[in-house]
């Protein structure tokens, strides 16, 4: 019986390391969830990488009984890409900060996502740098009063999903710390996903920014606000699915009532090839206080960035035969000396 | 062709000559020069050469600014340098006689295109009056050709025919040129006229009034009555074995070939396009049939990053830039240092600081290699020596990575990087046997079947090296300080300090294996000492070479190792009454040297973006070494 044949359970892919977060925090949830997730779709631990940036949420793979890599502020894409281009065998996940992903490392997000690397991106967004001990970051609301802006911050937030939308990324969801079952879902998308998979993930950081998603998270409030996108299905929430999402006739999307809508609700449809309609809803919600969509966005294919490098790699192997060292230094015009 | 009738000129022998090439950017002069070098290797001399261009792709044409010239200097001797002063400049246009004339040897001799004398760029030179009439050339062999207009009249036909308009048939001057040149160094021109025909092979309108361009150029020469002598340097006598031309870049990417075929791990090349480091992207982006995986990143930190990745994937990674994107991968450099994943970190250097003189070389990186991370982060750091050297430190760069599981860094820089000389090649199953420097752990190494990545070996203080994909070695790499032997998060105050000792000691360990110093003192009795490292081999040779022959009793040794630093060289530098130690920097080794030996090591700098000439080096190595005992 071959090791794959073993079935494997969320203990197989905890570590021995004692897990450091804060008490309470969104975190230990989104762990929990990771490492039964990765049981039941049949993952190996050997075949596993978690690989992060700096902060909090960049401490995850220490808790991860995998190959793991704790990189530095912003830059796990880039040791993920390189990983990604040397070994198809291996399933690589990020998991980065709203602080690593998108400020510091925003630049390689871009280009991890257009390239569309096959890797798994979890940002986890608190809206705040939980590990420096609470300054706001590129997701906090405008206005936001932390230490490092007592009179309120100055710079628009950035929408992490519109983001991942204007890179063209081929797979984009969104998800919530606490709801295993819809996290699970979308990760478990995200795993089958060939290319880079993008999951913001709301993750509450009960010490420095306690609450920023109650109106998703908390029972009474989150019935109302959370607009859960299914494919195939109309667009509609509440308890009585009494709202519904439309698209007016500028491309925008709107919320009104079930009522109002009649037959022109939005039928949501992730594998759309444009993501004109992903992002136009991506833009209903100008911050997760009040109604917000979350599931998956988009889910398209395109080619794969590694992929096509080990196909160029192959084709000139084809071409020109093995490379040959004597006729590669040969090469050119060459003389003899006796 | 008239070979035969060149006979009637008389031929003058030389041992060795230095020709200058000088135009506008948009005049060829690269080409012309590296088809010239070509022709010259290939008639069996031993060669050097200085590109020199401006950083501006197309500054406008006719200004100072604009000029690109490329010197050859080739010989039947053994040579180290590109030449100091050319013996013959060919002048395309006004600006380039100005830039290039004072360089010129006393009498030497000057081509000039003077259909470029124009008004127009006589001014835009600078020159208030033509140098050509007013006394400026007195000193000189001065030869008047229409390069531009011979050209034109070569192709008339082609002209009439259509073929090609007046604008691309001038641009065939440079090839008019040079056959002129090859012509007076009796060069056969038939390798340049098969390669013309090769790279115009989809546009053979533009090969055929290329190739007539030239055997114009060459006929002229015959021809007319202007030119008295030929000359000939005859083949030098190199050592037994097969050769060819190779530039720095060129060789350094043959060399991480060479490396991945000797490791036997495929080579991944993560970069971010500079100059003067982009040709080895070019260079290896061609050879994917080797297994290259070449990755154009978004930036030199995502590059880093990107070599890290594929070392923890069990390739050989490896990564170029020049000083500015050194810079950037610093934080990630001490990533992969305290890691201790195998790469390697090239660096060409050229003129800094900042943004600098792209297109310039310039030894300035040294401590920025050395020191240039946060934290106590040593990694190895060692400098290619010659064109032909960037192959062998590509692989002793590959060999110390592979051993002692680091990064390792190698410098080149800008002269290095672009200049070429003769190669011999080596024997391929003689190279080192990287493969035998590593092996990838696949069993657990604790006795209770765990697997700890910080144990190390004994000898070379390398920890294990075991891939994602192996079950049962699952563990995590970071930048936080870790226990040694488990390589769990660690905080303790002195087991911090005995990872940055371990880390030292892994240094010295590397230092305790390398081979004995080569002290270059054919006398026996050098009482005073030149240490050089880098590109300034060539010039530190000539120059040690020219003060013996005046009697001076000179030792000299170059250094390929500057981290760790040779375990010999206190005593040795101690043994001197004078260490001399030129540099195109500041004065970097020597502070290194004076702070490892307590030797009052004299320093030598100049930091003009070119390469020393072998008589300033003579001169300077005199004043430091005996005139002050005068
Ligand atoms: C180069 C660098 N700059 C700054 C820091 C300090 N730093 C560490 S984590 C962090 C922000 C983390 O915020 P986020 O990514 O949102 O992660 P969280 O802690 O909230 O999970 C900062 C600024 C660093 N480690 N490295
Ligand atoms: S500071 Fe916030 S994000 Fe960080 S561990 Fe504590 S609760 Fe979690
Ligand atoms: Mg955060």
């Amino acid at each position: 019986m071959t090791t794959n044949e073993i079935k494997l359970t969320k203990k197989d892919f905890t570590s021995d390391r004692e897990v450091r977060w804060c008490p309470g925090c969104g975190d230990y949830a989104i762990l929990a969830t990771v490492q039964s997730l990765l049981a039941d779709v049949g993952a190996r631990p050997e075949k596993t990488v978690f690989v992060s940036g700096i902060g909090c949420s960049s401490r995850f793979p220490y808790y991860m009984d995998t190959y793991g890599f704790h990189t530095i502020h912003g830059r796990a894409p880039t040791v993920a890409t390189g990983l990604a281009i040397t070994r198809p065998d291996l399933d690589i996940w990020i998991v980065t900060g709203d602080g690593d992903g998108l400020s510091i490392g925003g630049n390689h997000l871009m280009h991890t996502l257009r390239r569309n690397v096959n890797l798994n991106i979890l940002l986890f967004n608190n809206e705040i740098y939980g590990l420096t001990k609470g300054q706001y970051s590129p997701t906090s609301p405008l206005g936001s009063v932390h230490k490092s802006t007592p009179m309120g911050s100055l710079d628009r937030p950035v929408n992490p999903v519109s983001l991942a939308l204007g890179a063209e990324a081929t797979y984009v969801a969104r998800s919530i710390d606490t709801d295993r079952q819809h996290l699970s879902g979308v990760l478990r998308g995200a795993y089958e996903h060939r290319g880079t998979s993008f999951v913001e993930i709301y993750q509450n950081c009960n010490i420095f920014n306690d609450g920023a998603f109650d109106a998703l998270r908390e029972k009474g409030q989150k019935e109302h606000n959370q607009i859960r996108l299914v494919p195939g299905e109309p667009i509609t929430f509440g308890p009585e699915g009494e709202r519904a999402v439309i698209a007016e006739p500028d491309g925008s999307m709107r919320i009104v009532s079930t009522e109002e809508a009649g037959d022109r609700v939005v039928v949501h449809d992730p594998t759309r090839p444009a993501s004109t309609t992903a992002f136009a809803l991506s833009r209903l919600a100008p911050s997760p206080t009040g109604p917000t969509p979350i599931g998956v966005f988009r889910s398209v294919d395109r080619p794969v960035y590694d992929d096509e490098l080990r196909k160029q790699v192959a084709a000139a192997r084809e071409r020109y035969g093995e490379g040959d060292l004597v006729e590669l230094l040969e090469g050119g015009n060459v003389w003899d000396v006796f | 062709m008239s070979d035969t009738s060149t006979a009637e000129r008389e031929r003058i022998q030389l041992s060795s000559a230095v020709v200058r090439f000088a135009g506008d950017s948009g005049d060829g002069m690269q080409l012309t020069g590296d088809r010239f070098t070509t022709q010259t290797a290939l008639a069996g001399n031993d060669l050097a050469t200085l590109p020199d261009f401006p950083a501006e792709i197309r500054a406008p044409a006719g200004t100072l600014a604009g000029v690109s010239s490329f010197q050859l200097h080739f010989s039947d001797q053994d040579i180290h340098t590109p030449g100091d002063a050319p013996d013959v400049l060919v002048a395309m246009n006004p600006a380039a006689l100005q830039k290039h004339l004072s360089a010129l040897k006393p009498g030497g001799l000057v081509i000039v295109n003077t259909d470029a004398f124009t008004e127009r760029n006589l001014h835009k030179a600078g020159y208030e009056s033509s140098p050509l009439d007013d006394g400026t050339m007195t000193d000189y062999q001065l030869h008047e050709v229409p390069i531009t207009g011979l050209t034109l009249r070569a192709l008339e036909r082609h002209i009439e025919e259509g073929a090609l308009n007046k604008k691309e048939a001038e641009r065939c001057k440079n090839m008019l040129a040079l056959g002129l040149v090859s012509w007076m160094y009796s060069r056969p021109i038939a390798e340049t006229e098969e390669w013309l025909e090769d790279k115009f092979a989809s546009k053979p309108e533009l090969a055929d009034a290329n190739v007539t361009a030239l055997r114009a150029g060459w006929n002229y020469g015959n021809t007319t009555e202007a030119f008295a002598f030929t000359y000939e340097v005859k083949a030098a006598k190199l050592a037994p074995g097969r050769y060819r031309n190779i530039t720095g870049n060129q060789a350094m990417a043959y060399g991480l070939i060479a490396a991945s075929v000797r490791s036997g791990l495929p080579l991944f090349y993560g970069s971010y396009p500079i100059t003067p480091a982009s040709d080895i992207l070019h260079e290896l982006a061609k050879l994917k049939h080797f297994g290259v995986a070449t990755y154009q990143a978004e930036d030199e930190i995502a590059a880093m990053g990107s070599v890290i990745g594929a070392a923890f994937g069990g390739h050989l990674a490896v990564t170029a830039s020049s000083g500015p994107g050194i810079a950037l991968k610093a934080e990630a450099m001490g990533l992969a240092m305290i890691t201790e994943l195998p790469m390697v970190v090239i660096d060409v250097q050229r003129g800094g600081p900042s943004t600098g003189l792209p297109t310039k070389t310039e030894q300035s990186d040294l401590f920025q290699l050395l020191y240039g991370r946060n934290g106590e982060a040593p990694i190895p750091v060692i400098a290619a020596s010659s064109p032909a050297d960037c192959f062998d430190t590509a692989l002793e760069a590959a060999r110390i990575a592979l051993t002692y599981r680091t990064p390792v860094a190698l410098l080149s820089d800008g002269y290095l990087a672009n200049s070429a000389e003769p190669w011999r090649l080596p024997a391929v199953d003689e190279l080192p046997a990287l493969s035998e420097a590593f092996a990838f752990t696949t069993e657990p190494n604790l006795e209770d079947g765990g697997f700890a990545p910080y144990l190390r070996d004994q000898d070379t203080l390398a920890r294990p090296w075991a891939l994602p994909g192996t079950p049962g070695l699952e563990h995590r790499l970071g930048g936080i300080e870790k226990e040694e032997g488990s390589g769990h998060i660690s905080y303790d105050p002195a087991n911090h300090d005995a990872q940055t000792r371990m880390r030292y000691a892994r240094l010295d360990r590397i230092g305790a294996q390398l081979p004995p110093l080569e002290v270059v003192d054919p006398s026996g009795e050098a009482d005073v000492l030149v240490v050089g490292w880098g590109s300034t081999k060539g010039p530190l040779q000539a120059a040690c070479h020219e003060l013996r022959s005046r009697g001076r009793k000179v030792a000299r040794v170059h250094l390929r190792h500057l981290a760790p630093l040779h375990p010999e060289l206190p005593e040795l530098l101690a043994s001197y009454r004078v260490v001399v130690c030129p540099e195109n920097n500041m004065g970097q080794l020597a502070m290194l040297l004076r702070a490892r030996t307590l030797v009052d090591v004299r320093s030598y700098n100049r930091v003009t973006g070119q390469p020393f000439a072998s008589t300033e080096l003579v001169a300077a190595i005199e004043r430091i070494g005996w005139g002050e005992q005068a």
